[in-house]
């Protein structure tokens, strides 16, 4: 069993299922739906092929623009907070026992799993005047009266931040576990601090992951289309909620499908920059 | 830093991460059918309507009949890919690969757009298989991963030893290299069996009007009355994931399933 | 025909020549070290006859009969490679039984072979543990039983020892010697120890840059180098470019009388540290300056400037207490102790 090319055609049997699956019931959806955003739009929720750029043309009003730039705003600043907290987190928990890392990765794992519907509403009980955590403060004396966080900007971070963060975690496991322990000793026998010795050793040599992995995250935030609906207002609302929105509630397939287009376009520019950036071969081929 | 600064960072952390779900824990304990938290008077009605309440109980037998028909695709797809890229020579099969892993590195809006289109355009949209299929697909990176990696962490050199030790192909297939996969095939059908469970948007778009898995009911409870009821729902999901992954653990290791080097290396 | 024979074996990897048209006899029943530096295409060398890599030119037989294209699991042999490669889903048992269950072996008769393989191994008893559970010195003894349960007619091992610490890679040398004596099977080891080579081998096959220097047993390698490369790489030399003169051979520290030149009248000439003979006076043919003394335990090692030429002499330990970094003295180098090659290196 040596590693060589294919030679008989029963060689390229083993792709042949996977390769088909593919490219039926994706790369053709996907397809179609390419096609779909340069179909003309039909009253009562239907289109008709045809070529126009009209939904395209609609990326360059002045609204688009905004949910545009916010939407990447936000998801930046999702990302940007996820590494802040996740970076030492993750460095720490790689340098705990195997029982405990079992357990976190666990714990972590449970909450991966949780559907951006239950994080709404859990945080969106959370952050109301009601039932929430204002409730607590104002029985401990912090705050005079209950307020209501939700919904607004900093209930959306705040989901979009715990629906991210442990996926930030898993992301940066592999390579936090593979650091070399002895570059922070060294670091320390030099005379560093350990916290210094994680921002001036540590940090440095984790670059390329640390950037990838901003890229990921960013990319997996500009996905969430349901907590900017639960916990924010309209103007809260991403590019994502907006093609769940056209599809769905406005029945305009057309427009939906451009912004899709347009939102792969971006994410697939973002993943070949992070794949160029952390020179990997592939996912697992360390 | 300090171990105790370290311990409250992690106390904190866990926190954060635990407070959503004992709200949940929470609010599916309360005796009168309205969401409020603290519960006001505590009954365990909510959870058991879980599995008396046909409703949720079709919802959730859809739920996991549609979440193992998914995954088994999943991993149908993933493994002859993995496995033709590590035995062959093809770089052109990256390709492939890449394209395994785009479902998920994608935003989901994009793939359940694309399902809902291409179930429109052939004209079978909102028959239930269609869910399972789409599914399958968005999943696919989940066993690519783990699968990919569980090959990586093969040395060469046991495949070797086993051929001068006279194993062809078949037997080496067979006694080798299939019981060093397992662990992470297994791992890989349970990542994407928890994510199907759990997953709302692309089920929506393709079979939301004919079929009600646990997420859409739990949605248009949300949109349209509430009652406990789906808070402990949501709770059996988290316990559920955390029994899988917790399995995987205790027959696995979990930390080498994630990426990190297997004890004592 | 018996034994294994090489016949001009070539490896090209592209433009890159491992392996440069090697021909070679094993004689059965004997041990063999394939010894040379890194690089030099031994272990290439041994993965071919292993089957692991096709020879691009060239023929392998065994007992006579030609086995390029018989397939790696076909050629009934038993390998233990550098990391050991024990599986690690199985348990040590099943590790050494393996080759025995695929071809059909049944349980009974396993068990009973692992148990005699593991007692020939002296590790009796561990059967049922898991490999995790052993040191590295004992897991290379498990690779050992394993590759030898089918009573294979070619072993092979690929740096076998290197993992092990100093004094466990000594015992295991004689451990193996021994072993392979025992059973009088036909084995090849790869190795860059050339102590190791020495001490447990019947022939040295010595390497470099994919061709063979010289083969012969290892006291005829390190007497009788072929070449300067197998005379610095077994053991030490001094190698000293020397002229003729009326006085024999002569360089910049002094002469060697009564050495033979050939007609150039230039040479290399090799000389073992041992056999120099180090007097405290100035009365020997060489004058030399201590540079540098070594206490060995053993020996003392001496570094000293002959000349232009570093020389390096070994001397018994209560010989020359008196001797200082710095000391003048004197060199005889016994011309029969000299091996000469040619000045381009050849002998």
């Amino acid at each position: 069993m040596r590693r060589s090319p294919p030679q008989r055609l029963a060689d390229y049997l083993p792709i042949a299922f996977p390769a088909g699956m593919l490219g039926l019931f994706f790369v053709i959806p996907f397809g179609i739906m390419v096609a779909i955003s340069v179909f003309k739009r039909v009253q009562g929720g239907f289109y008709e092929p045809s070529f126009t750029l009209a939904n395209y043309a609609r990326f360059l009003t002045p609204f688009f623009g905004e949910v545009l730039s916010f939407s990447l705003g936000l998801a930046a600043l999702v990302s940007a907070l996820c590494l802040l907290i996740g970076v030492p987190f993750t460095y720490m928990l790689t340098r705990l026992g195997r029982r405990a890392q079992v357990f976190w990765l666990i714990a972590l794992l449970g909450v991966l799993s949780l559907s951006e519907v239950i994080i709404g509403f859990a945080w969106s009980t959370l952050l109301s005047r009601t039932a929430g955590l204002s409730n607590l403060f104002v029985w401990l004396g912090l705050m005079e009266k209950p307020e209501a966080w939700a919904p607004g900007l900093g209930a959306v971070l705040t989901g979009l931040v715990y629906q991210a963060f442990p996926y930030t975690v898993l992301v940066l496991y592999p390579a936090f576990s593979r650091l070399d322990p002895s570059l922070m000793e060294a670091a320390r026998t030099l005379g560093c601090s350990p916290r210094r010795a994680f921002l001036n050793v540590v940090l440095p040599v984790m670059r390329k992951t640390l950037l990838a992995t901003f890229i990921i995250v960013f990319i997996f935030a500009l996905g969430a289309y349901l907590l900017p609906q639960i916990l924010g207002r309209p103007q809260h609302w991403t590019l994502s909620v907006l093609v769940t929105d056209q599809a769905i509630y406005q029945s305009n397939m057309p427009f939906a499908a451009a912004m899709a287009v347009f939102l792969v376009i971006a994410s697939l520019l973002l993943v070949g920059l992070s794949v160029l950036i952390s020179g990997r071969k592939g996912i697992g081929e360390q | 830093m300090s171990k105790a600064a370290g311990r409250l960072f992690f106390a904190c952390v866990a926190l954060f991460l635990a407070l959503p779900v004992i709200v949940v824990a929470g609010v599916a304990l309360n005796a009168k059918k309205t969401l409020a938290f603290p519960p006001q008077g505590l009954s365990a009605d909510w959870y058991l309507s879980v599995l008396t309440d046909p409703a949720w109980r079709s919802a959730l037998t859809n739920s996991v009949m549609v979440a193992l028909a998914a995954s088994t695709i999943s991993v149908a797809i993933a493994l002859p890919l993995s496995w033709f890229l590590w035995r062959r020579v093809a770089p052109w099969a990256r390709l492939v690969q890449m394209i395994g892993f785009s479902p998920f590195v994608l935003p989901p809006v994009i793939t359940a757009l694309g399902a809902l289109s291409f179930w429109a355009t052939t004209g079978f949209y909102g028959q239930v298989w269609t869910v399972v299929i789409s599914h399958g697909i968005f999943f696919v990176s989940l066993p690519l991963v783990t699968i990919t990696l569980g090959f990586a962490t093969i040395d060469r050199e046991i495949i070797e030893a086993g051929m001068t030790m006279g194993a062809d192909d078949k037997t080496l297939m067979k006694t080798v290299i299939f019981p060093l996969i397992r662990p992470f095939v297994i791992s890989g059908f349970a990542f994407a069996f928890v994510l199907s469970l759990n997953e709302y948007i692309v089920a929506y778009m393709t079979v939301g009007f004919t079929l009600e898995t646990i997420p859409i009911k739990v949605f248009n409870a949300l949109r349209y009355g509430y009652t406990p009821t789906m808070a402990a729902v949501s709770v059996f999901f988290v316990l559920i994931a955390v029994l899988v992954f917790g399995t995987v653990a205790r027959f696995g290791d979990l930390p080498k399933l994630m990426g990190a080097w297997s004890k004592g290396e | 025909m018996s034994g294994l024979q090489l016949i001009d074996i070539t490896k090209r990897y592209g433009a890159v020549t491992a392996v440069d048209g090697i021909s070679l006899d094993v004689d059965d029943g004997t041990f063999v070290c394939l010894l040379g530096p890194s690089g030099c295409g031994k272990t290439t060398l041994l993965r071919m006859i292993a089957g692991l890599e096709d020879p691009t030119a060239g023929e392998i037989r065994l007992q006579g009969d030609r086995i390029n294209e018989t397939p790696a699991h076909k050629r009934n042999l038993g390998m233990v490679f550098q990391s050991l490669a024990l599986f690690p889903h199985l348990s040590i048992g099943e590790n050494i039984s393996y080759p025995l269950r695929i071809r059909g072996t049944n349980r009974a008769d396993c068990e009973a072979r692992v148990r005699e393989l593991l007692d020939m191994v002296q590790l009796p008893g561990v059967e049922n543990r898991a490999i995790t559970q052993l040191s590295g010195g004992q897991r290379q003894r498990v690779a050992i039983a394993r590759a030898l349960a089918v009573s294979p007619q070619l072993f092979l091992l690929d740096e076998p020892l290197s993992a092990l610490d100093a004094k466990l890679r000594e015992a295991m040398q004689v451990e193996l010697r021994q072993l392979q004596q025992r059973l009088g099977i036909t084995t090849i080891v790869v190795t860059h120890d050339q102590r190791e080579a020495m001490s447990m081998s019947d022939q040295i096959v010595v390497m470099s840059n994919g061709k063979v220097e010289q083969m012969a047993t290892p006291i005829e390698a390190y007497k009788r180098p072929a070449s300067p490369f197998v005379a610095d790489f077994l053991g030490q030399a001094n190698l000293i470019r020397v002229r003729g003169s009326e006085a024999g051979a002569a360089f910049s520290g002094g002469h060697i009388p009564g050495l033979a030149l050939p007609d150039s009248g230039q040479a290399l000439v090799s000389i073992r540290p041992e056999d120099i003979i180090v007097t405290a006076d100035e009365s020997g043919p060489v004058k030399a300056g201590i540079v540098f003394i070594r206490e060995m335990g053993s020996t003392i090692e001496i570094h000293l400037d002959a000349g232009n030429e570093r020389i390096i002499a070994l001397a018994p330990p209560k010989s020359h207490c008196d001797l200082r970094v710095g000391s003048s003295v004197s060199l005889t180098l016994p011309p029969e102790a000299c091996v000469v090659f040619g000045a381009d290196g050849a002998s």
